[in-house]
């Protein structure tokens, strides 16, 4: 049995263990990674990652509620489901509030489901570094399906894009007019759109709004569905939409860009000497080219 | 090493969260994760989520006189899953009567209203302090040692 906080386990045994669906020997797995632990990090990248869902969206939408509510429709059918509920971390402190728990009553302690708070930590951005290689774990250690609910989004946020195989988009009611519907950005690269909270007024228009901003572009086919997590309603033509997706040669080039670009930050903001060049910034000791010049053309 | 993982958790029927979410904020400006599990979690749950999260540290809050029974299932459930390693400390309304059964069953710290979120930031470094001098301090090593 692996101990948490049992160091004696080298993570070639905690690989074993993991791969054998030891909960424990997975989170303890899942921790060195994050802390950018090169042994685990690379043997788990070997592995080809399962089907995956990014659920996004603005903050306050409902997006714990309905991970939560899928995860266990999906268990339900007898999948494994890995969810990853990404949170973010103080600028100032470092720490964080991971909060999602509170909103998963049913999935947060199922058989078949494997729930990890991550914060976002020294990440550049929304996207925690290394989630590509947490996501490639949780496929290791018998995960049918993986869902990853990423922290409350803006308009060009889309850093998910190149980390999941597909996008749910959570939307509420009352986000405003139809113009924001017609905004470039996330709401483009959506294989799925919901509205939640669709027991409160508005939602049909706000779905109407979404659809009209859709139609004219090259994602007229991207589903808009209204749903509430709360009352599990519209919940089964979700699952359908989302068992029925197809991917876009549009999105595809979007995905790949994102990919590297955010694979070219996880190494730069991995540097060794990426702090103390942050720490010779702020004390004004050299320039911002100057910086440029120490982590990239070293 | 990153930062400490604390899973901070409400047991039993006591929907009193006030407490519980102060000291998360505290703990979390202090530079930790914290994972809030919410209200109304049965002792089995949190030690599910303590396990998945690879928490170290885990708190319980109870201001509904629960804890007589709750803190100690928590503590022997730990240790029936090999979580030995996990410090566990406690909050809410515990009168002083109460606590050297608490602190007996494995419950390291027990922090009252009133108490300054200074207080359980040198209580965590204590915990540092002895796990790095390879003192006991999990809740599966017992040694009769709590804070004050």
């Amino acid at each position: 049995m692996v101990g948490i906080g049992d160091d004696s386990m080298d993570q070639s045994q905690l690989i074993v263990e993991a791969s054998n669906g030891s909960r424990r020997a997975l989170a303890r797995l899942l921790t060195l990674i994050q802390q950018g632990d090169q042994e685990c990090i690379d043997s788990v990248l070997s592995f080809s990652s399962v089907k995956s869902i990014g659920i996004t969206g603005p903050p306050g939408v409902g997006k714990s509620c309905l991970t939560d509510c899928l995860a266990k429709i999906f268990a339900d059918k007898g999948e494994r489901i890995g969810v990853l509920c990404i949170d973010p971390s103080s600028p100032i402190s470092g720490g964080s509030l991971l909060g999602d728990r509170m909103r998963m009553e049913q999935s947060g302690v199922h058989d078949r489901i494997y729930v990890r708070s991550v914060a976002t930590r020294n990440s550049h951005g929304s996207m925690p570094l290394r989630l590509k290689a947490m996501i490639s774990a949780l496929s290791m250690a018998g995960m049918d399906r993986i869902l990853v609910e990423t922290v409350g989004v803006g308009q060009t946020e889309i850093g998910i894009v190149s980390m999941t195989d597909s996008i749910l988009l959570v939307d509420g009611p009352d986000r405003g007019d139809i113009v924001q519907a017609e905004k470039a950005g996330l709401l483009e690269l959506a294989d799925v759109v919901v509205v939640n909270k669709g027991d409160l007024p508005g939602s049909e228009q706000a779905a109407a709004n979404i659809r009209s901003g859709l139609a004219l572009g090259p994602a007229s086919n991207v589903p808009v569905l209204i749903v509430s997590a709360l009352n599990r309603t519209g919940i089964n033509e979700l699952v359908e939409a989302l068992e029925n997706i197809q991917l876009r040669a549009s999105v595809e080039i979007v995905k790949w860009r994102h990919r590297l670009s955010s694979a070219i930050m996880d190494e730069l903001v991995s540097n060794p000497s990426f702090d103390s060049t942050v720490d010779d910034l702020a004390e004004g000791r050299i320039s911002i080219e100057q910086a440029i010049q120490r982590i990239i053309r070293q | 090493m990153g930062p400490l993982r604390i899973v901070v958790a409400k047991p039993g029927l006591d929907g009193h969260d006030r407490g519980a979410k102060v000291v998360a904020r505290a703990l979390r400006d202090a530079g930790h994760e914290v994972i809030y599990t919410g209200l109304r979690r049965t002792p089995e749950e949190i030690i599910r989520i303590v396990e998945d999260e690879d928490a170290s540290i885990l708190g319980l809050s109870s201001l509904s006189g629960a804890h007589g029974f709750l803190f100690p299932r928590v503590c022997d459930l730990l240790r029936e899953n090999g979580l030995n390693d996990i410090v566990v400390f406690g909050g809410g309304i515990i009168p002083m009567a109460d606590r050297p059964d608490l602190f007996s069953s494995g419950v390291r710290a027990i922090f009252g209203p009133g108490t300054p979120t200074e207080e359980f930031l040198h209580f965590l470094n204590e915990v540092k302090k002895r796990r790095i001098s390879n003192e006991p301090v999990g809740v599966g090593f017992s040694d009769g040692w709590h804070w004050r």
